[in-house]
């Protein structure tokens, strides 16, 4: 998934190459109404056949369903359906745990956000500098994590942080301590894994940014006394901006919407309940619970949230005047 | 690779979403009964499965010589409440990836008759021959609105296993009141650290409510049909305290106890980790299995009072046919046939567990001596949660091991948490 990404991007970027010198062959040889609707349309059409289906739909059933009143009986067991206007909604956003769950879905999000990224920069500029076998270890190490599914990646951490027979405790000498029992603690233990499969990403994607730039324009400004500080922030920053925007959107996504991690590693939400964050609320709600619709509203609420987020994060680049 | 992982609970809600949704509900009615193919039959992961696995090989093996060109394909479940509910659940949502016969608990039976889940197999089981030996009190907890939808297969009754070397070591005596049992976990731990006095757990529902019945306490109280949480009365309450307060560093530590299980709790026991377990007839196999072995000995778990035996949750296993098969003749030979007093016989002495069948249970109660402690605390008189669709409900979210989670780590008191859940509960009654 991530490498479509990094493709759309780099195609994003030459497009403006590519349409200049395609520009003296359009509107050639075309006649009929077909002709009056703009190329670019037609060139949307095949992702829009792939993304209407596979997103469209889904989430307009998400949307029917949060309006309706949908449990295992009208799933199973032949009860009819019922539509209860905004009244999922209300119960949420009426509910003081789901506020709770907010703020430290956001908070272990931002956290997870911000590692992520420094942890996968560092190790970036770090791949720049090293020799080739450091980095090809490096590497190998990082992609390992990332090639690893978050379930068993999760579980075989829950083994190292084992209470009693934990290889951590074991190193450490503090044998009966559960990892999972304080609050924060689990969180941390959570976020530490979260960071362990997400930061390959960010490293691989930096050190191909670093990679890009050519080294004409570093010559250039070192020969005009720039110094390592000021490259990096005058000219390697701006140009890896791109990328760096792209990384961002990525981890707060994946960051605010993480579930494996939690779900496997703090048993489906902790004890009493007290590391859950909302795509474990909305499972426990929707699944658990039985009740699909107020899930569904959760999962509304949940879209509606990262779009604002997503939204605010682009409007404050555009407005710093760095085009996107 | 990962963003699918992540997005996988949103995928997998919008994915519910458009195929719940799409034709309104699932089908669940079945339109064939086929006569050969494979029965696919779903049976609870006990903590130890392979003495269970060889009864079920030979139960299959039987069940096939009498049918020509049938397959049974026995898959095993996860027990833990909110695990197994999400299994089932899918099974109903998507009655081609479902089973044909199912094991559930029979506290289970009333959420998945209300969920149309299971088969009504009523007039199945009145001609069943073997099955005019099961007791009437027993056919009733499967029966809703006068339907039946589960053949009670076996038994479970849980009392206290102490260990008898560490026992007669410290001079203790197997205690016969509450007061005797917590000061003996704390003998027990202050002289082997490594031990916990008493293995209990925070998620282990079933081995608190005999503290809260023992105290006059109860789940909740019946108005008719319509249920009302009784968790914040008081004698709950005292219940609910004297349990948790089971959870100190002298007896088990809450860093350990807070997040354990029914399951983790025999595991301890087993593994010669504790001094006493609050563990079912149908986990001594388990125990039997391990570093515990020859060294315990069962009492009835002791109520508030001293001589006194505290109410037992009259737990057991019911086996059941799932509306949506396609093989329902097959499916209910199939439960019958592993049913039998032969198997449940078997079953017995491999596991440990009670036979339903009355002349089964005399037999074997009269060779085992082992299981008097469970058959007093049968007599003794034993409880049962709310006959409600909502049980299922409010046993998934746990809402019992929340309450005693937060009491355990202090994160709220007894009165606030019994509040806090009994809230829980009358929403999940109401419908809600």
């Amino acid at each position: 998934m991530p490498a479509t990404t990094v493709t759309a991007r780099a195609d994003h970027g030459d497009s403006p190459v590519r349409s200049a010198g395609g520009a003296p062959a359009k509107g050639r040889r075309r006649s009929g109404p077909l002709a009056r609707i703009p190329v670019p349309l037609w060139l949307l059409l095949p992702a829009a056949l792939v993304l209407i289906p596979l997103f469209g739909y889904p989430l307009y059933q998400l949307g029917l369903l949060s309006v309706l009143k949908f449990g295992q009986p009208q799933a199973s067991g032949g009860v009819p359906t019922e539509f209860v206007g905004l009244s999922n909604y209300t119960d949420v956003l009426g509910d003081s745990q789901f506020w709770s769950v907010l703020g430290q879905t956001l908070a272990f999000a931002a956290f997870c956000v911000v590692a992520t990224l420094v942890v996968g920069a560092v190790c970036a500029v770090l791949l720049t500098r090293v020799g080739k076998w450091p980095r090809l270890l490096l590497m190998f190490g990082a992609l390992g994590a990332w090639a690893a599914p978050a379930m068993t990646g999760s579980t075989v951490w829950m083994f190292l942080l084992d209470t009693n027979s934990g290889l951590v405790n074991e190193i450490l000498g503090t044998q009966g301590h559960n990892w999972m029992y304080d609050k924060w603690s689990a969180f941390a233990m959570v976020a530490v894994v979260v960071v362990w499969h997400s930061f390959p990403f960010v490293m691989i994607t930096l050190y191909a940014g670093i990679q890009a730039i050519p080294d004409s324009i570093l010559e250039a400004a070192r020969l005009d006394g720039a110094g390592t500080a000021t490259i990096f922030r005058r000219i390697m920053l701006p140009m890896l901006r791109p990328l760096l925007v792209i990384v961002v959107i990525q981890s707060i996504i994946w960051d605010f919407k993480v579930f494996t991690q939690i779900y496997v590693m703090t048993g489906g939400g902790g004890i009493a309940g007290q590391n859950l964050v909302l795509n474990v609320y909305a499972y426990q709600k929707a699944f658990v619970a039985e009740n699909y619709s107020l899930g569904a509203a959760i999962g509304v609420l949940m879209t509606l949230i990262l779009l604002a987020v997503t939204a605010v994060y682009i409007r404050s680049l555009r407005r710093s005047g760095e085009e996107l | 690779m990962k963003k699918l992982a992540r997005g996988a609970a949103l995928a997998v809600l919008a994915g519910t979403v458009a195929t719940a949704c799409a034709p309104g509900t699932a089908k669940t009615a079945s339109s064939e009964d086929k006569q050969t193919g494979t029965v696919k039959v779903w049976l609870y992961d006990e903590a130890n499965r392979a003495p269970k696995e060889q009864v079920v090989a030979q139960a299959v093996a039987d069940f096939k010589a009498k049918h020509a060109g049938v397959d049974v394909q026995v898959s095993y479940i996860p027990t833990d409440a909110g695990p197994r509910a999400e299994k089932m659940k899918g099974a109903f949502n998507d009655p081609s990836s479902a089973p044909d016969v199912v094991e559930f608990g029979n506290t289970d039976l009333f959420g998945y008759t209300a969920s149309g889940g299971l088969a009504d197999i009523t007039s199945d089981l009145a001609n069943w021959e073997e099955g005019k030996d099961l007791p009437q009190d027993l056919k009733d907890t499967a029966v809703v609105d006068g339907k039946t939808y589960g053949l009670p297969w076996w038994l479970g009754v849980r009392a206290l296993y102490y260990r008898t070397d560490v026992f007669t070591e410290l001079g203790l005596a197997a205690p016969t009141s509450y007061a005797e049992l917590k000061s003996a976990a704390e003998k027990v731990r202050s002289a082997h650290g490594d031990m916990l006095g008493i293995a209990v757990g925070g998620k282990y529902t079933f081995g608190a409510l005999p503290f809260v019945w023992a105290n006059g306490g109860d789940l909740a109280t019946a108005n008719g049909s319509a249920y009302t949480s009784a968790l914040d009365s008081e004698k709950s309450q005292a219940g609910v305290k004297a349990y948790t307060d089971l959870f100190t560093d002298g007896i088990c530590p809450a860093q350990q106890c807070a997040d354990l299980t029914g399951g983790k709790t025999v595991e301890s026991f087993a593994a010669g980790k504790a001094g006493m377990a609050i563990l079912p007839n149908s986990s001594r196999s388990a125990v039997e299995a391990g570093a515990a072995k020859g060294k315990y000995a069962i009492v009835p778990l002791p109520g508030a009072e001293a001589g006194k035996i505290a109410p037992a949750f009259s737990g057991g296993n019911d086996l059941g046919v799932m509306k949506s098969t396609q093989h329902r003749s097959l499916a209910v030979d199939f439960i019958k046939e592993l049913a039998s007093k032969k198997n449940q016989l078997a079953l017995f002495d491999a596991m440990g567990n009670l036979p339903t069948l009355t002349s089964a249970r005399a037999e074997v109660v009269q060779k085992q001596p082992w299981l008097k402690p469970f058959t007093d605390t049968i007599e003794a008189g034993t409880k049962f949660v709310p006959k409600d669709a909502a049980w299922a409900k409010i046993d998934a979210q746990n809402v019992v091991p929340t309450m005693l989670q937060k009491v355990i780590t202090g994160k709220a008191d007894v009165a606030a948490a019994t509040k806090e859940a009994a809230a829980a509960m009358n929403t999940s009654f109401s419908g809600k």
